[in-house]
């Protein structure tokens, strides 16, 4: 993979997780800071796919396979306690849970 | 191959832009799955077919499946009749369908010999599989583990989630 330079696809791996953060710090919707972390967990992926695409290795992408693994758990996870969340406090504010009840 | 890896980061770029500034749920999902065939069409481009697959077929498809689900779990009724009508009108479609018509066509390049790679520039899903299943064995067993506890952590949340339901009902009849 000679034509594209491995530096630009990290930058793209790297601009798609910044917006994931972003994402995360800019939202209250707690469905959307889920979905920025997909972002998140996608873009990580790429860095591995980019980097293994580079040295013409299979390992990238076998990371890519367990991100996927990871990511498929936590969003069975999370989408379960976002509706736990909703069921108690009937919003998807993230605000409203900031208290924690032992 | 190298501008149709730029217009695909564009792309992927837009869309998740969308995805985080976006209002409805429902349209910030639209934008992420443009956002994840994006990021498919890029792992095509870097010679990972396999990656590109799974992509599609997992992120794409699974997970967002997934958060759909639950979005009509937090919306029912029959106003969101109304409502689906009332959002489905060009101006929420266009962007999305106009983002996946440019993939559309680079991949059609892309497959009818726009750049082909040669089977030495790409990584096979078989050398892959054979990495997954040799020295990442233990990986493997581990991702398993992982995977059966999300099952379980969100089966015993749901279970919760579904006698709450029933003892609310409960309540509000004796009431």
């Amino acid at each position: 993979m000679s034509a594209i330079p491995v530096e630009h696809g990290l930058i793209l791996a790297a601009v798609l997780f910044a917006l994931g953060v972003a994402g995360v710090l800019i939202r209250r919707d707690v469905l959307f800071i889920l979905l920025s972390l997909e972002i998140m967990l996608n873009a990580a992926a790429l860095a591995f796919v980019v980097a293994g695409a580079r040295w013409l290795q299979p390992d990238g992408q076998v990371m890519f396979v367990f991100i996927l693994a990871v990511a498929a758990a936590e969003v069975s996870v999370g989408l379960a306690l976002i509706l736990w969340m909703y069921s108690w406090h009937k919003t998807l504010d993230i605000d409203c849970a900031s208290k924690m009840r032992g | 191959m190298t501008y149709a890896f730029y217009i695909a980061s564009a792309i992927a770029i837009a869309a998740t832009v969308r995805v985080i500034t976006g209002t409805h749920a429902i349209h910030a999902l639209l934008y992420l799955v443009v956002s994840f065939l994006a990021v498919a069409m890029i792992f095509l481009i870097l010679g990972a077919p396999f990656a590109a697959a799974l992509e599609v077929i997992v992120y794409a498809g699974a997970v967002l499946v997934l958060f759909v689900f639950v979005m009509m779990m937090l919306n029912p009724g029959p106003r969101s009749v109304v409502r689906e009508r009332r959002w489905l009108t060009p101006e929420i479609w266009v962007g999305p369908v106009i983002l996946t018509a440019v993939l559309l066509a680079e991949l059609i390049w892309v497959m009818t010999g726009g750049g082909v790679l040669l089977p030495g520039e790409l990584v096979s899903p078989k050398r892959t599989g054979a990495s997954l299943f040799g020295p990442y064995i233990l990986g493997v067993e581990m991702a398993s583990v992982l995977l059966l506890a999300g099952l379980v952590g969100a089966y015993h949340l749901a279970h919760d989630l579904g006698r709450r339901r029933e003892d609310e009902e409960e309540g509000g009849s004796r009431q």
